[in-house]
């Protein structure tokens, strides 16, 4: 319990960290970029939207540093980020739980996918060392050597293209408005079958490799062969004591993974024109969206710290030696 | 001696490796554990006891196979079983329920990320699948009772006990199906003289509570000299001697058991000068012809070097059951 909130602490800490460097990098970047754009665009921004920039930039150059950070982080506890100059008049909270849901599902659940398929083959790879699944290895450690950029693009050329049932780019269908209507969740999962494949493609070779290897290395732990002396199955000494020691250096490794799930993108989503986080983010660089920018690495890091606290807890759960009894 | 076998080892000859990369650990060993008793083997490091008791139970880490001879386990009243023919299936079904195994590297030989109950229970699980969960508890902190180990360290880690209480664990899991016979293989060696003393003591006692045979196998022999009824020594993957524990000890033939015998203080008894033995193990890939000990043996003659000497009983000695391959007591015929 105590090694619990140890860790909690640490990435609550973190986090405040996060938003506090979020908080002066604008304000040390020589020049005024955004007051420039404020000015630009007045007029058309109403004034409430012009005091939340203000707040996060630091426009107002009257107010002292301390004032400035206390209505910073207080704008922010209310999710306001301010709006994006490149989605007008839309807030940059508004653009980000749009582009969220789509990078979270297709990049998240692949993600685990790859991590769990890959796991699994290193399992039985490790443990059949030999047999035609440790023969898949020098095939998978191919495919995830290829360049991601370079993979995604031959994957298009190759199934996509006139009368293809995979379409070549987007998340659905032009047409259709976003919602739970049969027909749109349809063309979204048509949408995301080339991307997700291959994400798994380009990322189970890692996970096997690894899962194998520390396989290979624990199978030749005293307490296996006790296992097997024990008379225990075979299912049992591979999973129950072989498996589930060889996952534990995975497991941080998967949290190394999910965190990069939201700022890790921009790849896949630049080739398949995928309506994520990593197409916005390069789209929100191109225009000069500043607070979308900035809105985009508040989230990225969070999800990082996220996706690390959760492997710390899994990590936890799984080994024992890491939990200080009291 | 009454001679009621409960294992028998016959010609058993294990290779580490295939074809001509292959290299022979343990040579033609013919050896038998009798009801009860406690067997030694004792040998330098290398001289291939943990391969023995690794083949016998077949085992072996790869490249480890055993190449020729024949495992014989003669449960009470029951069919011979030949436990190197066993199916896969019976062969689960045979290990711990007749023959456990307390292993070298105990310190490790618990699962890191299961409590100690688990790893109890497991075995339960596996052989009596009939067994209540109350009743597999009960038996769990029952054997933890029996080896000193104080009850509520049932739910905990292997890394919150210290190594002797590890060692312990072992133990009790070794007896937790009442095997008929227990390997230990240098069960204590990574502990001090005080524990070693106090878990063997511990371990005979337990022997005479569930009458079950120890093969128990250290490099130190005062210990069996001790603890054992018979003593085997090993050398180059060979028998070279084998008698009752006393016997041995006041009267060994095989010059490499007279070696031994002096490379060890004694803790009881009449102090001996330590000598050693001068020279290192044989090397396995070229092991010197005839008698595998002949260049480090201080009494070697003649036919040492040609000729192999037979594990057998010298013709010059009429005393009880013992054995030695050495060309200075050639053996009484071929009878034996
Ligand atoms: N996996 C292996 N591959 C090749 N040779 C091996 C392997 N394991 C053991 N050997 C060899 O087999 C011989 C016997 O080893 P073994 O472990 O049985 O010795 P031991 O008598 O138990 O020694 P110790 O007292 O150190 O435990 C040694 O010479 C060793 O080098
Ligand atoms: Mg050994």
């Amino acid at each position: 319990m105590s090694y619990f909130l140890r860790r909690l602490a640490f990435y609550v800490f973190t986090a405040w960290a996060a938003l506090t460097i979020n908080f002066f990098i604008p304000r040390l970047i020589p020049g005024d970029p955004v007051s420039a754009l404020v000015n630009g665009m007045r007029g058309q921004i109403d004034p409430a939207q012009i005091q939340s920039l203000t707040v996060l930039f630091g426009l107002d150059k009257k107010q002292s540093m301390w004032e400035q950070y206390t209505s910073y982080l207080a704008q922010l506890a209310r999710g306001d980020l301010g709006i994006s100059f490149g989605n007008f008049p839309l807030p940059v909270s508004e653009v980000l739980t749009q582009a969220l849901p789509w990078t979270l599902l297709l990049i998240g659940v692949t993600t685990v996918l790859s991590f769990l398929l890959g796991t699994l083959l290193g399992v039985f790879a490790g443990w059949w060392r030999g047999s035609w699944i440790d023969g898949l290895l020098p095939a998978t450690t191919f495919l995830s050597s290829i360049p991601y950029f370079w993979l995604g693009l031959i994957a298009v050329a190759l199934f996509t293209g006139v009368g293809s049932f995979l379409p070549a780019s987007g998340g659905y269908e032009p047409g259709l408005v976003p919602g739970w209507s049969g027909e749109f969740i349809d063309s979204a999962l048509r949408h995301s079958l080339l991307p997700a494949a291959t994400i798994i493609v380009a990322s189970v070779g890692g996970w096997l490799l690894a899962m194998r290897n520390m396989m290979v290395t624990v199978t030749a732990e005293d307490y296996i062969t006790v296992a097997h002396a024990k008379g225990l199955s075979e299912r049992r000494v591979m999973m129950n004591y072989a498996a589930r020691n060889a996952l534990l250096p995975s497991v941080s490794g998967f949290g190394m993974a999910l965190g990069l799930v939201v700022g890790g993108t921009f790849l896949v989503e630049y080739v398949f024109s995928y309506p994520g986080i990593g197409l916005q983010m390069l789209d929100a660089i191109a225009k000069h969206d500043y607070p979308l920018i900035q809105g985009i690495f508040l989230v990225v890091t969070l999800a990082v710290l996220a996706a690390n606290f959760l492997a710390d807890l899994a990590y936890m759960a799984l080994d024992p030696r890491t939990r200080k009894e009291g | 001696m009454k001679t009621d076998p409960v294992l028998e080892i016959k010609g058993l000859s294990v290779d580490y490796g295939l074809g001509n990369q292959a290299v022979r650990a343990v040579r033609d060993v013919s050896l038998t554990l009798n009801r009860g008793e406690v067997l030694g083997l004792a040998g330098e490091s290398g001289s291939g006891k943990s391969t023995l008791a690794y083949g016998l139970t077949r085992l072996l880490p790869p490249p480890g196979v055993v190449s020729a001879g024949k495992v014989i386990y003669y449960p009470p009243g029951g069919e011979p079983v030949d436990v190197l023919s066993l199916t896969p299936a019976g062969l689960r079904e045979f290990r711990w329920a007749e023959t456990s195994i307390v292993f070298q590297g105990a310190m490790n030989s618990l699962n890191p990320v299961y409590k100690v109950s688990t790893q109890l229970i497991d075995v339960l699980e596996a052989h009596q699948p009939g067994m209540s969960r109350q009743a597999r508890t009960a038996r769990a902190r029952e054997l933890l009772k029996m080896v000193g180990i104080s009850e509520d360290r049932l739910d905990a880690y292997p890394h919150q006990l210290s190594g002797g209480m590890r060692q312990r664990v072992m133990i009790g899991m070794a007896l937790a199906l009442e095997p008929k016979i227990v390997i230990m293989d240098e069960p204590t060696t990574a502990l001090d003289v005080v524990m070693q003393r106090q878990i063997l003591r511990q371990l005979v006692d337990l022997r005479k509570r569930f009458d079950f045979s120890v093969l128990f196998i250290t490099h130190d022999l005062s210990l069996l000299v001790e603890f054992s009824d018979r003593i085997a020594i090993m050398y180059g993957g060979r028998i070279v001697e084998q008698a009752p524990a006393s016997v041995l000890y006041r009267d060994s033939l095989h010059p490499y058991s007279d070696g031994l015998l002096h490379s060890f203080p004694a803790l009881r008894g009449p102090r001996r000068d330590l000598v050693g033995i001068p020279g290192s193990p044989p090397d396995l890939r070229s092991m010197p012809s005839g008698c595998s000990f002949h260049p480090r043996c201080p009494k070697a003659f003649d036919p040492c070097s040609v000729d192999v000497p037979v594990l057998g009983t010298p013709a010059d000695l009429q005393g009880p059951a013992r054995k030695v391959a050495c060309w200075l007591h050639p053996i009484r015929n071929s009878a034996d």
